[in-house]
């Protein structure tokens, strides 16, 4: 793995990035935008993280190994969250209780 | 232990090898992590979907404006975190302590922010378990989206605690002289330690104080 | 003469002596025999609860222990033998012992994590066996909320900060594991070279780093909930029991794969060994037990068909579980494949090789009943469930435990156990598992619920078969404890090769040296290359 050494004002783009990031989705969050809210809070969530772990956490250097440790990570979390709201989101559509 | 040598144990070949297997357990060990705090979030994922109403009453008592100050000073700490491992990387040793100084300052800055939003839930009887006293919206799926805000907060609190400790230590033996350009694995794995922890709440952060506030349904 | 130099011979068992040195070892190999010694512990005190149950349910009353102390003495029995046995059985002993040895290398990747992993793994146990002593636990296994968080009256905190706690030593063991086998290999040592062991235990490793976490917090919750009297599960307060069991079986199921995969590793080792002939198709049986790992994820929910999960979701689970027989018979058939035509010895190994395939397949065919849906509907929560399982964990990874133990024994000490009784006991064994866990699937088919301390007189006789063979499996388990014991002493001097294997570890000494390899090896052939070892000695 080569050595990839980034620079303060590098990291300082992604600072200034990630605070404007947090601005935005504050005043956002202010606003009546019905559903639009939660889309709009957590796509900028997920780029704030990408951010983070890109840069801050280099894994845009990094082997393809750590890359595939952060993307299982994320798809086991994914896993769990999907299967789970099969069950939960299906129950309602029979017309009896519990199921 | 407080010199330059590249301190190689016998287990490895070399010090790459040596480098690599660090890292690369320690990002074995975040993605453990993730599906610790992944348990919660499906909790979350789940009460939310079947009580958005509740879920909208009980988020507007967070105070909105300090969860996004304590996102930027999180934020801000995991950026002086990164300058920690860079000045690391060059060998600056002042400069790395100074880093990690302020990364810790911010970090207790954020435990206060938090704490005092804590204690200002405690004396709405807000807080599960403690006083809770709420009567108003179904206060039944209002006291569940506080156990898991308190849940959720308290483990990521719990995690802060634990990282101002190992920068504590980090800071100390860098201020030794322990690291040096040629050696410094464990400030770079306790800095992705770190960046951990500002990415739950970068997740937390819109969960509880954005999405849920505008459905009152 | 011989025993003169072997006696002085630099090992990791002699090379330095006294508690201390045990108990602040680095050595992979000495921590392996730490977990062994631990795990060996809760092996016989899991026993002891389920000789109690054995003879509570000779007769139909209850009338030996009471339905509470009943309901404390299978949930210890689940608790002690899931947590604190079958999951660091295979990989904390033999796995620690052997990854290193077999990829060539000097010691596991964070040899000081690995020591933590076992203190932290003893203060899990420390916690459980406190809970016990205080006056036990009555959950279930499962610790199914809202029981275990609002009525029950047992120390579940106790036993699940046990169990939280116990957790972390499996996730430890499986970062160092994944890191050690992706990083330390011996030069020349590719992927496709490796034994089918390292592949085993490298699928079990992921499981542990990605399932155990999720259970961990599970538990952490239903302790909180519990201790501050919150909802988070709580039906009362709109809490989601069935929530609690979807997080639980994202661990529990994949869990069943921690402990049966190392075994399946062992059986491939052992197969090859003693037929003289490479696994057939390596690859696939490779491949299949990294299949078995990502596929144990997507089945979860076949545990809640009855637990008013949505029809919907049981359907995708149920067409999901059928998957998993894929990757598991691939196995079968390639064990099987192998010992065509190949010269077959039937040493003690082997014997146990050959009881796990027949078991296996009987858990693993049953596994698939119990995937239907409409057929797992009327046996949920009966002895054909308890069967099923057993022939998994016992029949299966119970039994590839005790073959590895037998066929590592000389490398680890040095030492030859004796094999006339170790045929005998391997018979035992395969005897009283089938005496007592077959009644059970009849008797579980017939409508006998588990979990019950009397039951109608009608199923009498499938109980006494059943304690019949508990107590010739119990004979069949302390013989091998009573002969490795004695072994120690009087057992004959091992060769270095005594099984003309050709795995690295059997390239260095027996007991190996502290560092494992005076040279570090440089691997030139595929795994199970019986003639490279003609070569040798030509060489």
């Amino acid at each position: 793995m080569a050595e990839h050494i980034v620079t303060k004002k590098q990291y300082s783009y992604v600072f200034g990035a990630l605070l404007l990031l947090t601005f935005v989705t504050t005043s956002v969050g202010m606003m009546d935008l019905g559903r639009l809210n939660v889309i709009v809070a957590l796509v900028i969530a997920v780029i704030k993280a990408l951010l983070v772990v890109l840069f801050f956490m280099h894994i845009y250097w990094s082997t393809k190994l750590n890359k595939l440790v952060v993307v299982a990570g994320v798809a086991w979390l994914a896993l769990l969250l999907w299967l789970t709201l099969t069950d939960v989101l299906s129950r309602g559509w029979l017309p009896f209780p519990g199921k | 232990m407080a010199n330059h040598s590249l301190a190689l144990r016998h287990q490895f070949d070399d010090v790459e090898q040596q480098k690599d297997a660090s890292t690369f357990g320690m990002w074995i060990f975040l993605a453990t992590e993730v599906l610790f705090f992944g348990g919660m979030f499906c909790c979350y994922t789940v009460y939310r979907s079947a009580y958005p109403a509740a879920f909208g009453h009980a988020s507007n008592h967070l105070d909105l404006i300090l969860g996004a100050v304590s996102t930027a000073v999180l934020i801000f700490s995991s950026f002086t975190m990164a300058c920690a491992v860079n000045s690391a990387s060059t060998g600056a040793r002042n400069a790395l302590v100074a880093f990690l100084g302020i990364t810790i300052l911010f970090a207790a800055a954020f435990l206060v922010i938090e704490m005092s939003e804590w204690r200002m839930l405690y004396k709405e009887g807000l807080m599960p378990g403690f006083n809770f006293t709420y009567k108003e919206f179904d206060p039944g799926h209002v006291q569940l989206f506080f156990c898991m805000y308190f849940a959720m907060t308290g483990l990521h609190a719990s995690h802060v605690t634990i990282g101002i400790g190992i920068l504590a230590i980090m800071a100390f033996r860098a201020w030794r002289g322990a690291f040096g350009p040629d050696y410094f694995t464990p400030i770079e794995i306790s800095g992705l330690y770190w960046h951990f922890v500002d990415l739950v709440w970068i997740f937390l952060f819109p969960l509880y104080y954005l999405i849920a506030r505008h459905l009152q349904g | 003469m011989i025993t003169a130099t072997v006696e002085t011979r630099d090992n990791y068992l002699n090379h330095e002596y006294g508690v201390k040195s045990w108990l602040l070892t680095k050595d992979h190999k000495r921590i392996g025999l730490l977990y062994l010694a631990a795990i060996t512990f809760f092996f016989f005190l899991g026993g002891i609860f389920a000789t109690v149950i054995r003879l509570e349910l000779l007769t139909p009353p209850g009338d030996l222990v009471s339905a509470q102390t009943y309901n404390k003495l299978f949930t210890l029995h689940g608790v002690i033998m899931v947590f604190l046995f079958l999951i660091p059985s295979i990989p904390a002993t033999l796995g620690n012992f052997l990854v290193p040895l077999m990829i060539g290398c000097k010691d596991l990747a964070f040899p000081k994590i690995n020591l933590l992993s076992w203190y932290i793994f003893m203060a899990g146990g420390a916690c459980v066996l406190y809970a016990m002593l205080q006056g036990g636990v009555d959950t279930g296994w499962t610790f199914y909320v809202p029981f275990s968080t609002s009525y029950a009256n047992t120390y579940v905190i106790l036993t699940g900060v046990g169990i939280f706690i116990s957790g972390f030593a499996s996730i430890l063991t499986g970062l160092n594991f994944i890191v050690t086998i992706h990083r330390m290999r011996a030069p020349g040592l590719t992927w496709f070279r490796l034994p089918l062991f390292i592949w085993s235990m490298y699928a079990t490793s992921l499981i542990q780093v990605l399932g155990t976490p999720v259970i961990a917090v599970t538990i952490l919750l239903v302790a909180v909930e519990r201790g501050f009297h919150l909802g988070i599960f709580d039906p009362a307060l709109g809490g989601d029991p069935v929530l609690f069991q979807h997080l639980f079986w994202f661990y529990s199921h994949p869990a069943v794969y921690i402990m049966v995969l190392p075994g399946m590793g062992i059986i491939s080792e052992i197969v090859s060994v003693f037929t003289r002939k490479k696994v057939f198709g390596y690859r696939f049986v490779a491949f299949s037990s990294v299949a078995i790992a990502v596929l144990g994820f997507l089945v979860w929910g076949h545990h809640m068909f009855v637990a008013s999960q949505s029809v919907y979701a049981s359907l995708v689970f149920s067409f999901l579980s059928f998957f998993v027989a894929v990757p598991s018979a691939i196995k079968v058939f390639n064990w099987t494949a192998t010992l065509y035509k190949g010269s077959i010895s039937y040493d003690t190994p082997m014997l146990y090789a050959f009881g796990f395939i027949g078991l296996f397949t009987i858990g693993g065919l049953t596994g698939t009943f119990l995937a239907t849906l409409g057929f797992d509907v009327h046996v949920t929560d009966t002895y054909f469930v308890v069967a099923h399982f057993h022939y998994i964990m016992v029949g299966g990874t119970l039994m590839a435990y005790l073959g590895g133990m037998h066929y590592w024994w000389p490398k680890m000490t040095g030492r030859m156990y004796p094999e006339g009784w170790a045929k005998l006991s391997a018979l035992v064994v395969f005897l009283g598992f089938n005496l007592t866990f077959f009644p059970q699937f009849i008797m579980g088919y017939l409508g006998m619920p588990r979990r019950y301390h009397a039951y109608p007189e009608e199923f009498q006789v499938y109980h006494v078969l059943s304690t019949a063979g508990a107590s010739v499996l119990a004979v069949g388990y302390l013989i091998p404890a009573i002969y490795f014991v004695w072994s120690l002493r009087f057992g004959k001097i091992a060769p270095d090769n005594p099984w003309n294997a050709s795995g690295l570890e059997w390239q260095t000494t027996s007991p190996p040296p502290p560092e494992n390899f005076e040279i570090t090896p440089v691997v030139t052939y595929e795994a199970y290359d019986y003639s490279i070892l003609e070569e040798m000695k030509v060489g």
